[in-house]
């Protein structure tokens, strides 16, 4: 980590635990490197406060290499931070200007109760895969790949909704906190693929009814989700979603 | 509780109600368009007027109709239910800072909707109401048989009153007609000498026109109508019909009527 000459005040959002009320405190950084990630200038913030005998910042990370989603920041109003198809930690200083504000919030949403600072709970996106998520197959060894021919295609389409990381960005970014983006590629990077056939009508069912009582919103397409989402998840999902929902409501054999 | 209203009372489903109820309020508003270009005829209301008998005579297009305000109101109860549900999900902190990567129109569906029950309210109240409970004059249009044109108009006394909605019968020379209906043209020409209440209607057509830019649209994805072949037909229609088109055709009538004041 080369010692940088950027300076930065950070406005970030504090909260001792779920249940007291949160502020924001001001923070002034020194000699930060443009080629430093989000998550790496947080790290020498919190170092310093550290140092200073200060309760360092907490917040939530892991693979800092943009494939866990755990990186949850809400970053000068937007999700993971200004730019396209990035998240928290792949994102670098060089992005903002020396002396810039920036101003840093937990993920808000009645379903992502903040546990402390910047980390949320999220283990509602846990129990809508827990719905139905999921393909049941009492299995030995792995089958044969030839036996269960896919084409290019779909294994395609299946793998554009399956690169949905489960960072909740749709959620915070949408004014509805609707996991509508979510959940509708969780749905489709099953239901797009021969094994996802067995319980594809009552994985639609059963996810969206989980999705309802988790308290997401309603979905008002107005795409603030796709638009932040850092795997670019297309829009596309959702209206599979629909259709698989409310195909299953009316044909499945679940009265 | 039933698989049915368990399915209606899901988001998806309530959001299934609120996008099937509007599309046909879309599909409404292209009938009410194409009928009011009759306005546009200049000969003094007759097509317009008998028009309107038409429109509230038919059984059909009564039953339609009554439909038409019960949709009106579902659409307003859920897509207002619907904002509060998702006002909650928010949850009880604000972010300090938004910068939202979505439209305007989609983000205030609900303040436009607001803004487009209170247009209903004037505008019925306006018209509708006038016609079935007012006292709107009574006019009488004198026809060419052969012809098919208007020879004489007369306005009937304000004390004159029919039992039904118009009158038609042969003259005794045999080559005219004489139809005397309620004059609802009148009553627009009236209104709309107003300039406040042109303007409000221009401002309702605006509201109109972000409703249906993203409601259209929005509808068709609630649908799951979502599919390379047809998404352009639907960003058209949605776009150049019901945002352009429709709007500005109804903006164009009480413009028309106030221009045509001011130049008496
Ligand atoms: S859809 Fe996108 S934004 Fe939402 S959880 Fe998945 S990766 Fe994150
Ligand atoms: S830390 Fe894993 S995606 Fe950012």
């Amino acid at each position: 980590m080369s010692a940088g000459n950027m300076s930065l005040t950070l406005k970030v959002w504090r909260q001792k635990n779920g249940k007291s009320e949160g502020n924001f405190e001001t923070y002034s950084l020194d000699g930060i490197s443009p080629d430093m990630s989000f998550l790496e200038m947080f790290d020498v913030l919190n170092e310093k406060l550290v140092s200073e005998n200060k309760e360092p910042i907490a917040f939530d990370h892991d693979c800092r290499e943009g494939i866990c989603g755990t990186c949850s920041m809400y970053i000068n109003g937007r999700p993971h931070g200004p730019l396209k198809g990035v998240t928290t930690c792949q994102l670098h200083m060089r992005s903002f200007q020396d002396g810039d504000t920036i101003v840093v919030e937990p993920w808000r949403a009645a379903a992502f109760p903040v546990v402390k600072d910047l980390v949320v709970d999220r283990t509602s996106f846990d129990r809508i895969i827990s719905a139905g998520g999921f393909v049941s197959i009492n299995t030995g060894n792995a089958r044969d790949a030839n036996s269960l021919p896919i084409p290019k295609e779909s294994a395609d389409e299946a793998f554009m909704s399956a690169a949905c990381i489960g960072c909740g960005a749709c959620v915070a970014a949408c004014k509805n906190s609707s996991a509508m983006l979510f959940t509708s590629a969780k749905v489709s990077q099953l239901s797009l693929l021969p094994q996802g056939q067995a319980e594809r009508k009552i994985r639609a069912e059963k996810m969206v009814a989980q999705m309802d009582s988790e308290g997401f919103g309603a979905c008002t397409n107005t795409g603030a989700c796709s638009a932040e989402c850092p795997k670019e998840i297309s829009l596309d999902n959702i209206a599979r979603l629909n259709r698989e929902y409310l195909g299953s409501k009316i044909t499945s054999s679940l009265v | 509780m039933s698989w049915l209203t368990q399915t209606l009372s899901s988001s998806i489903g309530k959001k299934l109600i609120v996008a099937l109820t509007g599309l046909f309020l879309c599909t409404f508003l292209i009938v009410h368009a194409v009928g009011n270009l009759q306005l546009f005829k200049s000969d003094e209301g007759l097509a317009f007027n008998m028009y309107t008998v038409f429109m509230t005579t038919n059984p059909l297009i009564k039953t339609i109709s009554y439909g038409l305000y019960a949709f009106i109101l579902i659409h307003a109860f859920y897509g207002f239910y619907l904002a509060y549900v998702n006002r909650k999900a928010r949850g009880t902190t604000n972010y300090a800072r938004i910068n939202n990567q979505s439209s305007w129109s989609s983000r205030n569906m609900a303040v436009l909707g607001t803004v487009l029950l209170v247009f209903i309210i004037v505008h019925m109240s306006e018209f509708w109401y006038e016609y079935k409970f007012g006292h709107l004059p009574y006019k009488s249009y004198t026809i060419d048989l052969a012809q098919g044109t208007v020879v004489n108009t007369e306005n009937m006394p304000a004390d004159f009153v029919l039992n039904s909605k118009m009158e038609e019968k042969l003259n005794d020379d045999n080559t005219t007609k004489t139809i005397i209906v309620k004059d609802l043209y009148v009553e627009a020409q009236e209104a709309f000498s107003n300039p406040l209440l042109v303007l409000f209607y221009v401002l309702g057509m605006v509201a109109v026109s972000l409703h249906l830019i993203h409601g259209f649209r929005s509808a068709m994805q609630t649908l799951g109508a979502n599919h390379p072949k047809y998404n352009p037909l639907f960003d058209f229609v949605g776009v150049w019909l019901f945002a352009i088109l429709i709007p500005v055709a109804f903006a164009a009538m009480p413009i028309y009527f106030f221009v045509q004041h001011l130049m008496q």
